[in-house]
């Protein structure tokens, strides 16, 4: 088999492992607009703030503690104890469930009823304030998280490709794994959404808001439900990028790829998400490695936006999205 | 007792079309003009022309262009960035092409191509909107600093990767280069200012503005009361794309200096001016400087408190600010969608019925 087949192929693979990691992020977005209708442009920073948070209750890191030193003159930076990851991580989703409940009280409920375009603007209002939050809660250094997943070049891939091709492909056994939880997500989100009578009361919600209302569905629940879940979604997702590139600010930026994926798969269908995710994942990946030589490299900044800008002239609602009808 | 208008009557319509419609607004923005032309200059410093008045000058020319695009035409744009850098490699290539040209053309000229590219990624707007539209503008983010930082022929291949502006000069006095004194500076951003707020306001107030912000109430309607979308859109897109150009063009060229796309243009700029119009006021004149105002001279004032006289960090007090910006635009969104200028016409509606309200 040539060479650059075989070139074309791993970064295929690699590309439909850094898709999953897209299409994470996109979940969370898709779970809130299905739900509210508000495109949370925080979902980003969400993740970094979640994955900070962790890695804050992991090295038992005191919240604030550079604004305390720097007020009171005093020198405090740890408790000295590190918690476990059994416990940081149920720690860490209490934390992004009290975050929902305050977005809803203090920023949501009152902005009901506002046109679209201002709550996406509240948002990104919403994420300048997690970003600054996080960094004066831990502190803005890069930090390394470790929740004990394995890392590292898959031999077991490494073997099989070897021994078909002649040429073992390298993949990191993180993603391997990220594609694993990913999936057992989708499928719990599926089930969750589909047999519970909570689930159902979210369907309803982003169905019809109004008519939900009068059956008797709490709006305000919902609303705090969704954003919970978002949270934990983002939880995920920070710990899947940050075990990979560490927790720093770039990862709210990574996140902004979730837009395009979007835009692929249509804002209000999960499966959209991950189809997008992988699309954009591999296409990006192909791109790069068949231009680099034409155009010159780090394409990737750019190629997910401009296939999702083609993409919304032919079909703006995605790939699975609904249809977008408008009525005077 | 600041507004005396009891006899202040109108007998023409040109009389009651006028900006400024109360006599006492119109004295004080004759006198605004007077300081910043004659008064200013004479006293402007270093530290101030730096640190404040050039950037804030620079800086509401953005917001003003993007208000148009936002405020007035409804279409959301988070390539502002780009635009800027657009305005600023433009300016450098035509400086280093044809070093003869005026420096005030070059940035007239800059301010036109990206006009073009403006309207080229305006396009999309004719089919999608909203956050759609957002996202296609993040595309000419990205894709635009990519090609400044990556493809030679923009920077000339210098091998920094870094523009720098060369000396040029305006009645022969130097504005842009090391040997640019704070005067001629601040002079030549305040005359673009001036005449960029000026075509702003008298284009929002004419025909093309009312189609604009036909188009931003309910496009389909307008479509129907026969507003072309097609030049209503790509006319907002190439009127801000202008002034955005303007503005990245004095950043680069009087301002900065030297620069590097993903560094100088990158998307926390495209943030800044939109938080700016936010907090400013959409569809607003006066929101523009406001907001500028507000965000240039904020983070400054915060600085002083902060590190200079309370002695924190500065990573502290940079992220605090984020923090405080970020809370800004929400409590702004819910309280007062219209920013400060809104704020402001309360005021002042206030004002002209004091001391007697009823």
């Amino acid at each position: 088999m040539p060479d650059t087949l075989l070139f074309a192929m791993e970064a295929t693979l690699n590309g439909l492992t850094a898709g999953v990691m897209y299409a994470l992020v996109a979940l969370g977005f898709v779970l809130i607009f299905k739900a509210s209708g508000i495109f949370n442009f925080a979902q980003g920073v969400l993740a970094l703030f979640a994955a900070l948070t962790l890695v804050g209750f992991q090295s038992g890191q005191i919240p604030f503690s550079h604004l305390i030193n720097a007020i009171f003159g005093t020198r405090l930076h740890h408790f000295g104890w590190n918690m476990p990851t059994v416990l940081a991580i149920p720690a860490t989703v209490l934390v992004m469930i009290l975050l929902a409940i305050l977005i809803e009280r203090y920023i949501l409920k009152h902005l009901v009823n506002q046109e679209p375009i201002i709550l996406f603007m509240a948002t990104i209002g919403l994420a300048y304030f997690l970003e600054g939050l996080g960094d004066v809660m831990w502190g803005a250094e890069v930090k390394a998280l470790d929740v004990g997943l394995p890392k590292g070049m898959s031999s077991a891939v490494d073997e099989a490709t070897f021994a078909w091709f002649g040429y073992g492909f390298y993949i990191d056994r993180l993603e391997l794994w990220a594609a694993g939880i990913a999936a057992i997500l989708v499928a719990s989100l599926t089930i969750f959404s589909q047999y519970t009578k909570q689930g159902r009361a979210l369907r309803a919600v982003a169905d019809d808001h109004q008519a939900a209302l009068s059956v008797g569905i709490s709006l305000r629940f919902i609303w705090v439900l969704t954003w919970s879940i978002a949270g934990i979604v983002a939880l995920v997702a920070g710990i899947m990028w940050g075990s990979k590139s560490g927790v720093q600010f770039s990862l709210s930026l990574i996140a902004l790829k979730a837009l395009p994926v979007l835009i692929l798969g249509g804002f209000t269908s999960i499966p959209g998400a991950i189809v997008g995710g992988l699309i954009i994942g591999v296409g990006e990946k192909l791109f790069d490695f068949f231009m680099q030589p034409i155009i010159g490299g780090a394409t990737e900044n750019w190629f997910a936006y401009m296939l999702a800008l083609v993409f919304l002239l032919f079909r703006p609602q995605g790939l699975f999205g609904e249809r977008i009808i408008e009525r005077v | 007792m600041l507004y005396r208008e009891a006899g202040d009557f109108k007998t023409s319509y040109v009389a009651d079309n006028q900006t400024f419609p109360i006599r006492f607004d119109r004295i004080g923005y004759y006198v605004i003009l007077g300081v910043a032309f004659l008064v200013v200059p004479l006293f402007i410093t270093d530290y101030w022309a730096n640190s404040i008045v050039v950037p804030f000058l620079i800086y509401t020319i953005a917001a003003l262009g993007l208000n148009i695009l936002i405020g007035y035409c409804g279409q959301l744009s988070l390539g502002t960035g780009a635009f800027m850098a657009v305005g600023a490699y433009g300016s450098y290539k035509l400086m280093t092409a044809f070093p003869e040209l005026n420096i005030i053309f070059v940035i007239i000229l800059a301010g036109f191509i990206t006009a073009g590219v403006g309207v080229l990624f305006g396009l999309p707007s004719l089919r999608i909107k909203g956050f759609y539209l957002a996202v296609a503008t993040l595309a000419a983010q990205f894709f635009l600093i990519w090609l400044f930082t990556r493809q030679g022929w923009f920077y000339n291949y210098s091998p920094t990767g870094m523009i720098s502006a060369p000396t040029r000069e305006v009645f022969g006095y130097p504005v842009t280069g090391p040997r640019a004194s704070a005067v001629s500076m601040y002079m030549i951003c305040l005359c673009f200012l001036v005449a960029t707020a000026w075509l702003a306001r008298n284009l929002t107030r004419g025909s093309l503005g009312r189609q604009w912000m036909a188009i931003r109430d309910m496009d389909i309607a307008a479509e129907i009361i026969g507003v072309n979308p097609l030049m209503a859109k790509l006319t907002a897109f190439a009127v801000s794309s202008f002034f955005i150009g303007i503005s990245g063009a004095l950043l680069f060229t009087v301002y900065l200096g030297a620069a590097e796309a993903g560094e100088a243009f990158g998307i926390d700029k495209s943030f800044l001016v939109l938080f700016m119009v936010i907090i400013g006021g959409l569809g607003s004149i006066f929101g523009a400087f406001a907001g500028a105002a507000f965000l240039i001279v904020g983070p400054v004032m915060l600085k002083l408190l902060l590190v200079n006289t309370l002695g924190w960090p500065t990573d502290m007090a940079a992220h605090l600010e984020i923090m405080i910006i970020g809370a800004l635009i929400i409590v702004f969104l819910i309280a007062e969608p219209h920013g400060i200028a809104a704020l402001w016409r309360t005021i002042k509606e206030k004002l002209r019925l004091w001391p007697f309200p009823y």
